[in-house]
């Protein structure tokens, strides 16, 4: 086989991929809508969906589920690609909001916001929001030596977000036990008051940002050669990381703002992604998608499973998503594709 | 394995030197931390009763008993645990490859979260000596999980594989220890002091059960220098040199068990040591584990000690968790460490 076939042959399994799991997440998308404590067949979740539904459906599909799974679908590919775009700018396969601090800004922005000030919703939001941006800033500022190095910001990031987790730990033992629990819900990640007021604000950044990374997924190809040969080939390497790290912090912050940082997705969807679509690169489409299925499903599961009290979905991301790529990295491990 | 000690061998001397500085000053800074930890607390005793209590115990006297019982214990188990916690960060660095890697990225402190959460639920167990037995098994399982999986295939366990592994435990980990902990408002309540990481309350018990698991794990990560400077090199070099590397990667992750195990046993998951003392060890010895190792075992008490005493003193009479006040006091020197790196290279 030629070369130029394989190359062909890796596009096209890379670019199946992508489409099974829009399926997919469609189909977890539409039960999600469809199940309940009151269900709505199939066919009558989709003409509701075109304006053609009774004001029941109306009622239970439009107003009560929607807004909770479109959040779930939507914060799941922000935080998806988030961590795709931080893994491979950072060239470390443990990169992700979670780990280098982003997530530890926003949850000590919010849960000193809900403890210390009993602040709730909005207030929250913009604390998280707040928090995770200026932890990202702060971040870059201290790891600006002549320049930016991934291994060095990584590394800085993990100072910031081991204090800031401090900050966390302090109010979480320092309070009453309830409002601990409470910041521990928001910690943990949850769908529970997802709104259109929410929803707006979450679809507006995704509408600003996904353009602006899909610009920039041809530097961050480049970039995945080394820094010395992006630049050889003409990109100009600083502005480059600059945007995409602006990117994926926006995604993160602002999906943390509307869920809470639901726990593990940026970190798991990544490299789930890469095994899937096999093709060396970054990954970004599968990846996202990846997110959007981990999060509809894990909250579809944390309200439907019986025998199981009604908990935050950030509970059930890591429950659903690492057995996967516990078997995913088993399984290539075996055919000698896992390293 | 004779060429691997000419390859990474500190060709210059004051590289040498500049170590054996460090290790020297270290070295005081911790005898002198030693002393503060045994004369400040939350209760007040005169320094000259403090010295008594050590040099001519009488059991009568109460504050006698305080030094013997609460303080000397304690800071005894500050210094084990730093040790323990600074080196099982540097073997595991080392085997991954990986600045990220650590006993908290990698799963080992949630496993060991998991098993204590459990048997708080389960088996209703408050005293923190049943906790040590729990942390155990949590920390084997989460390692033998991890390895386990990271080594399935031909190529055996590559970094890469370990690091993802490691970060799927450690997911799945913390959902489960997630999902009881919402459930169950009373144990949420006993185990959030736990987790955060304390030293406090701990007496001459829990440290004569632990100490002969981290006495074991210390002796273990120290010879192994050689090991993981072969195992640096990368798989094919390492093979290359006559190096076993899955029995490498056994031994590491014994020692792993014993340390993190045994620590988070004594004194809860604490996070940051871990992970930032390695990187500093490497800053100032080098590449050669064989110099890095002590110089963690050195560097990683004298943080979690001084933390310990900050933490009794700066909310006194309450205390903060050796656990919060750790980050707080090395997060701000370790940015400035891989800051004055930055510059110099």
């Amino acid at each position: 086989m030629s070369a130029l076939a394989v190359v062909r042959r890796v596009r096209r399994r890379a670019r199946l991929v992508s489409v099974l799991l829009a399926a997919l997440a469609a189909g977890v998308f539409l039960l999600a809508l469809s199940v309940g404590t009151a269900t709505v067949s199939l066919p009558d979740v989709l003409s509701t969906l075109a304006g053609q539904g009774s004001s029941d459906t109306n009622y239970i599909v439009l107003d009560r589920r929607l807004p909770r799974a479109l959040t779930g679908l939507l914060v799941g590919a922000a935080f998806g690609l988030s961590g795709a775009i931080l893994q491979s700018l950072l060239g470390n396969p443990l990169a992700s909001p979670d780990v280098i601090g982003i997530s530890a800004g926003a949850g000590a922005a919010a849960v000193t916001g809900i403890v210390a000030f009993g602040l709730g919703g909005p207030g929250v939001a913009a604390a998280a929001l707040v928090g995770a941006l200026a932890t990202a800033a702060l971040m870059y500022l201290l790891a600006w030596r002549d320049g930016v190095t991934g291994y060095r910001l990584v590394l800085v990031g993990i100072g910031l977000a081991a204090i800031l987790l401090s900050v966390i730990s302090y109010f979480m033992t320092r309070s009453q036990v309830t409002s601990a629990q409470d910041a521990l819900v928001w910690l943990t990640g949850s769908l529970n008051d997802s709104g259109w007021d929410k929803l707006v604000p979450l679809a507006v950044a995704l509408v600003l940002l996904l353009p602006a990374v899909a610009a920039a997924a041809r530097a961050l190809d480049l970039m995945g050669f080394g820094d010395d040969t992006a630049s050889g080939l003409g990109l100009a390497v600083p502005r480059a990381r600059l945007g995409l790290l602006l990117c994926a912090v926006a995604l993160a912050g602002t999906a943390t703002a509307t869920a809470g940082p639901i726990a593990f997705v940026a970190l798991l969807s990544a490299p789930i992604g890469r095994r899937l679509a096999r093709d060396g690169g970054p990954a970004l489409l599968p990846s996202t998608l990846v997110g959007a299925v981990i999060v509809v499903a894990a909250d579809f599961a944390a309200q439907h499973t019986p025998g199981l009290p009604r908990v935050p979905v950030g509970v059930l991301t890591g429950a659903i998503g690492a057995p996967y790529l516990l078997i995913l990295l088993a399984r290539m491990n075996r055919g000698g594709h896992g390293g | 394995m004779a060429v691997v000690s000419t390859v990474l061998a500190p060709a210059d001397v004051p590289v040498r030197r500049r170590t054996v500085a460090w290790l020297g000053g270290t070295a005081v800074a911790l005898v002198g931390l030693v002393m503060i930890s045994l004369l400040v607390g939350s209760k007040a005793i005169p320094v000259p009763t403090v010295v008594d209590a050590l040099v001519d115990f009488d059991p009568t006297i109460n504050d006698h008993l305080f030094v013997r019982e609460e303080r000397l214990p304690r800071t005894l188990l500050a210094l084990l645990v730093g040790a323990g916690l600074g080196l099982a960060g540097t073997v595991m660095q080392a085997v991954a490859r990986n600045p990220l890697a650590d006993p908290g990225v990698l799963g080992i402190n949630a496993g060991a979260s998991l098993f204590v959460v459990m048997g708080i639920t389960l088996f209703g167990v408050t005293a923190l000596t049943g906790y040590v037995w729990f942390a155990f098994g949590g920390a084997l399982v989460a390692t033998v999980l991890v390895y386990g999986v990271g080594a399935l295939g031909r190529e055996g366990a590559t970094p890469v594989k370990i690091a993802l592994s490691g970060a799927a435990a450690n997911a799945a980990f913390v959902s489960l220890t997630t999902t009881v902990l919402l459930s169950d408002t009373d144990a949420f309540e006993q185990f959030r002091l736990w987790q955060v990481g304390s030293l406090s309350g701990r007496h001459l018990d829990v440290l004569t059960q632990v100490l002969p698991f981290l006495g074991a794990g210390i002796v273990l990560a120290l010879a192994s220098g050689r090991l993981l400077n072969t195992l640096t090199l990368g798989d094919d070099i390492a093979r290359g040199l006559g190096q076993n590397t899955a029995v490498a990667r056994i031994v590491a992750g014994v020692t792993v068990v014993l340390l993190c195990g045994a620590a988070t046993a004594a004194a809860g998951p604490i996070g940051f040591v871990g992970l930032a003392v390695p990187p500093v060890a490497r800053m100032v010895a080098g590449p050669d584990h064989r110099v890095v190792l002590p110089c963690a075992l050195l560097f990683a008490p004298v943080l979690v000690l001084a933390a310990d005493i900050l933490g009794r003193v700066i909310a006194w009479p309450a205390e903060v968790q050796v656990g919060i006040v750790t980050a707080v006091l090395g997060g701000p020197v370790f940015i400035a460490l891989v800051r004055r790196r930055g510059r110099r290279q």
